[in-house]
């Protein structure tokens, strides 16, 4: 009988990719609750990497009829001291009862892993990735090289040996350069032979078959093949995203929650299109400086308030580390909008003059208490004076927050590119 | 002069073969197996996964629900809660095997006499399965209801689709023709027929007959209550089948939708039935085999003693009050009846030829346990075969669990003189799949009337239904069946238990 036995793990794998696909799209308000959640309690780098989520199995639950109760008769094994009439007591060991609802509650959540992309997507949903920026990817370009065929001159390191050898040959070939074996046969003819005037005869051959190779080179500088390059146009493929945050005394942790979520999902964005994203984080009261991620947040800081010193420090940053040609620079600021009076004009003119020309992108949030809804803020001094500025044409997006449920539709809002030019006519 | 297999733990292809070879050798001289051609395919940990998610078949249709199992079974499989199977065996023919990569090669040894000559010769040899399923023509029925469904997507919108199989899903324990019908199946011809159904809709599309106005239905009323179940094929315990054949609003490819899904679960309907057989014959096809090959050298002392660690790991029966008891592992009870049976057969004591007077001494070991194999399933096999000799060995004893008795839960019988019958028939009952699943059925619909699809529940022993899953389910069943279900729950005598009434959901016009 004939057996076939076949290697199936060469196979593409992910043949079941299409089910969890469906799968994902049918848990997807589900899931991407669990993405949400799951979220929150990373640091904004990390927000991109995949993961277990947990959803709660309810929604995907596939019935049956299944039945309960009643009388039960089962056969077990391991009597140890059980004769026929005993009566065991349900609560204790050798009840099934208890197993019963313990094995129900382990299916109530269901746990398993996304993967990056999966998690990013459910993360991002439906957010439309704004026009402003891909045109401006367009504009700002670097040099790259690239290969670009071959070429009969350049450094010995950029010999193309395959290419060379090639050409070799077949110039061996077309002049007809005698082969080793040629002359190596004739050499064993001549050895062999008996009669002198044959061997005189081939013996001049042979002379003649060696000339021909000396005078024909196994490689000729000729030959020779470099490879090429070519310096093409790239686009800047790195992003840098500042983060400015007024630390003062009146902001609270809730505020800076609401900032962090806002860094996070303009991070998770910038991340997916750039290969590179760098984050500078600013913290100011009345006067700025760079920290990492844990001070930025969590830092204790006290002070007043000149938004100004933030953004001469990351006027100066990017005059030093972040050539605006190299670098796609965006920037939020996050503030309850508190500054001082005489601090306004020096901030606007920073603004308009250094940062914004520089910028893809500058968001300011207005952060306020839970509870307040951003309609009902008095406009605060910031605010007043962006908005100033936005009407005298400086491109600036600007909303005000204090609820974290609104964050996500408010950066919604700010990457779609109609809005903003709604946002421009509209006052 | 015979040569070992193999050295040490390392495989490849020809290592395979050879013991591909010798297993067969075995297998058809010295067991007398007479099994399907054998494919044997090599995989690797992500494939089973896959394997696991869509019940094991090498190609099915997609499905939300197979993705669900895929992610459960990766997350428990990636935190090492669960570990893998050594192999999946298909009841088709050619028999395909799926071995792991990662097996050592005596547990490929151990795979292949275990699946492509245990599970395959139960599969070509017993009663069941030659009646209820197509070996030659399943992966053909699957490629074609993979694509149908693929196509009727296409058609109709994935939602829709969807939305029918995740009903007909739900009703799949309960599409099951639990006793032998006029015909067997055959799912090459079903395939064709239903292309040349779809085709001769489409040759006799006319979008006329759409504007034609429909005339009065005709009355029914005079249909008597006997005449129209008789009509309908009441009671029906089918449900699909029902719904497929009668439900008034579906359209024909929803039709076939519920065909497929009821084809597939008839097809599995005989291994829910035999586990214990299946498992047991397999093991102790892959015991005797192994033993044989040892014995003659083929296997060295140590890969002899790997194989039998596996052995005993797959054959470890838990007692009741170890936490790692699960009920019966079926290998274990399986493997241990086989093996007595071989006792049975070749070294009766009076016990056993007083209660199996037809096989005690007979000598012919193979012999009778082909017949055993052949003409039993789970709850005949126990019920026949369970000696006193293997209820005393297991210390077998029966709880009886009243919740009306204050008292707490009776020990009704033990393995002595006076419980070993009655252990027996209730061990034998446990493994009766018709006595497990819900016993319901369709009693009544009134077509002519309101149209009210009418369902009994037979309780048996007070066991009614899980409230939330029945509301569910019905909820699915009205949505095919698009007027309203009563699941009425009665118990012996007749008396109502418990009535559901469900109202299908409004579904957007697309059904119509």
């Amino acid at each position: 009988m004939p057996i076939h036995i076949i290697d199936r793990r060469l196979n593409p794998g992910g043949k079941s990719l299409e089910n969890r696909q469906r799968f994902l799209r049918r848990a997807k308000s589900l899931v991407q609750g669990a993405v949400k959640k799951t979220s929150q309690e990373r640091d904004i780098k990390d927000v991109l990497e995949g993961g277990e989520v947990t959803i709660p199995l309810d929604g995907m639950h596939e019935p049956r009829f299944r039945r309960e109760g009643g009388t039960r008769d089962m056969v077990l094994p391991g009597n140890k001291k059980f004769v026929e009439g005993d009566y065991l007591q349900r609560s204790g060991q050798g009840s099934a009862k208890d197993s019963g609802p313990g094995e129900g509650d382990s299916e109530d959540a269901f746990r398993f892993v996304l993967s990056r992309d999966e998690f990013v997507d459910l993360f991002l949903d439906d957010l439309e990735l704004p026009d402003l920026a891909k045109r401006k990817i367009a504009q700002t370009e670097s040099e790259g090289i690239q290969r670009a065929g071959y070429t009969m001159s350049g450094s010995p390191a950029n010999i193309s040996v395959s290419r060379t050898v090639k050409l070799a040959l077949a110039r061996r070939i077309a002049l007809k350069r005698p082969r080793k074996d040629e002359i190596e046969e004739l050499e064993a003819a001549i050895a062999a032979c008996t009669d002198e005037a044959e061997r005189t005869e081939l013996v001049a051959e042979l002379e003649r078959l060696k000339a021909k190779s000396k005078r024909i080179p196994f490689i000729d500088p000729l030959d020779i093949r470099y490879r090429r390059f070519e310096t093409v146009p790239k686009p800047v493929a790195q992003a840098v995203m500042f983060c400015l945050m007024d630390v003062s005394g009146s902001m609270s942790e809730h505020m800076k929650d609401l900032a962090k979520r806002f860094y996070m999902l303009l991070y998770v964005f910038l991340k997916r299109r750039y290969k590179h994203v760098e984050i500078v984080f600013i913290r100011h009261t009345d006067r700025a400086e760079e920290v990492d991620e844990q001070t930025f947040f969590y830092g204790p800081a006290s002070g007043g308030t000149l938004v100004s010193s933030a953004l001469q420090a990351m006027h100066e940053i990017v005059r030093e580390r972040f050539n605006p040609s190299d670098w796609n620079i965006y920037a939020a600021q996050a503030s309850d909008g508190d500054n001082s009076y005489s601090d306004g004009e020096l901030t606007g003119l920073l603004l308009t003059e250094k940062i914004l020309p520089v910028c893809q992108f500058f968001a300011y949030l207005e952060v306020g208490e839970a509870g307040g809804s951003a309609f009902d803020l008095s406009d605060s001094s910031l605010w007043t004076l962006y908005e100033r500025l936005r009407n005298s044409g400086a491109p600036l997006s600007m909303r005000k927050v204090s609820e974290r449920s609104e964050i996500f539709p408010v950066f919604h809002d700010l990457f779609q590119r109609r809005e903003t030019a709604q946002e421009k006519t509209a006052p | 002069m015979t040569e070992r297999l193999f050295e040490g733990a390392d495989w490849d292809f020809r290592t395979l073969q050879r013991i591909t070879d010798a297993c067969e050798e075995v297998a058809l001289k010295d067991l007398g197996l007479d099994v399907y051609p054998n494919q044997i395919e090599v995989i690797t940990a992500e494939q089973m996964l896959d394997a696991y998610s869509s019940v094991g078949m090498p190609l099915f249709y997609k499905h939300w629900s197979f993705g669900k199992h895929f992610a459960f079974h990766e997350a428990s499989y990636r935190k090492g809660l669960m570990g893998l199977a050594y192999e999946i065996v298909i009841n088709s023919s050619p028999c395909i095997s799926y071995l792991m990569e990662e097996n050592t090669a005596t547990m490929q040894t151990l795979v292949i006499a275990h699946a492509a000559f245990g599970h395959n010769h139960f599969f070509k040899n017993n009663y069941l399965f030659k009646q209820w399923t197509d070996a030659d023509g399943i992966l053909d029925y699957l490629d074609f209801a993979k694509n149908y469904v693929m196509q009727c997507e296409d058609r109709y919108g994935r939602i829709e689709v969807e939305r029918t199989l995740d009903a007909a899903h739900a009703l799949m324990s309960h599409g099951i023709d639990r006793y032998p019908g006029k015909k067997k199946l055959d799912l090459r011809a079903e395939e064709k027929r239903a292309g040349r159904r779809r085709q001769h809709e489409e040759e006799v599309f006319n979008d006329l007959w759409r504007t034609v106005p429909k005339g009065v239905a005709k009355s029914r009323s005079t249909l008597s209550i006997e005449r129209r179940r008789k009509l309908l094929g009441l009671p029906q315990e089918n449900l699909l089948y029902f719904l497929e054949k009668s439900a008034p609003r579906l359209a024909p490819w929803q039709r076939e939708l519920l065909r497929i899904v009821r084809h597939i679960a008839q097809y599995f309907y005989p291994q829910s039935q035999t586990k214990v057989m299946n498992e047991g014959t397999a093991t102790y096809v892959h015991y005797r085999i192994m033993t044989q090959l040892h014995q003659q050298g083929r296997i060295t002392d140590g890969n002899f003693l790997e194989f039998l660690g596996s052995h005993t790991n797959v054959v470890f029966q838990p007692e009741f009050d170890d936490p790692r008891f699960s009920g019966f592992n079926p290998y274990a009870l399986g493997f241990a009846v086989m093996q007595d049976i071989e006792r049975i057969v070749t070294r009766p004591e009076d016990e056993d030829r007083e209660w199996f007077p037809d096989i005690a001494g007979k000598g012919d070991v193979m012999g009778v346990l082909r017949d055993v194999w052949a003409n039993y399933r789970d709850e005949s096999f126990i019920g026949q075969f369970l000696s006193p000799k293997l209820m005393r060995h297991f210390r077998m004893f029966h709880l009886h669990d009243d919740p009306e008795e204050r008292a707490g839960i009776r020990v009704d019988a033990i393995h002595d003189e006076r419980g070993f019958r009655r252990v027996r028939r209730e061990l034998a009952r446990q493994h009766d799949v018709g006595f497990i699943d819900a016993n319901i059925e369709v009693v009544d619909v009134d077509l002519s009337g309101d149209r009210r699809l009418i369902l009994h529940h037979h309780v048996i022993k007070g066991s009614q239904l899980n409230e939330t899953d029945a509301k569910r389910v019905l909820q699915h069943l009205a949505d095919l069946w698009t007027y309203d279900v009563a699941l009425i729950e009665v118990d012996a005598n007749d008396k109502v238990l418990r009535e559901y009434v469900v109202s299908p959901r409004p579904i957007p016009a697309a059904v119509a």
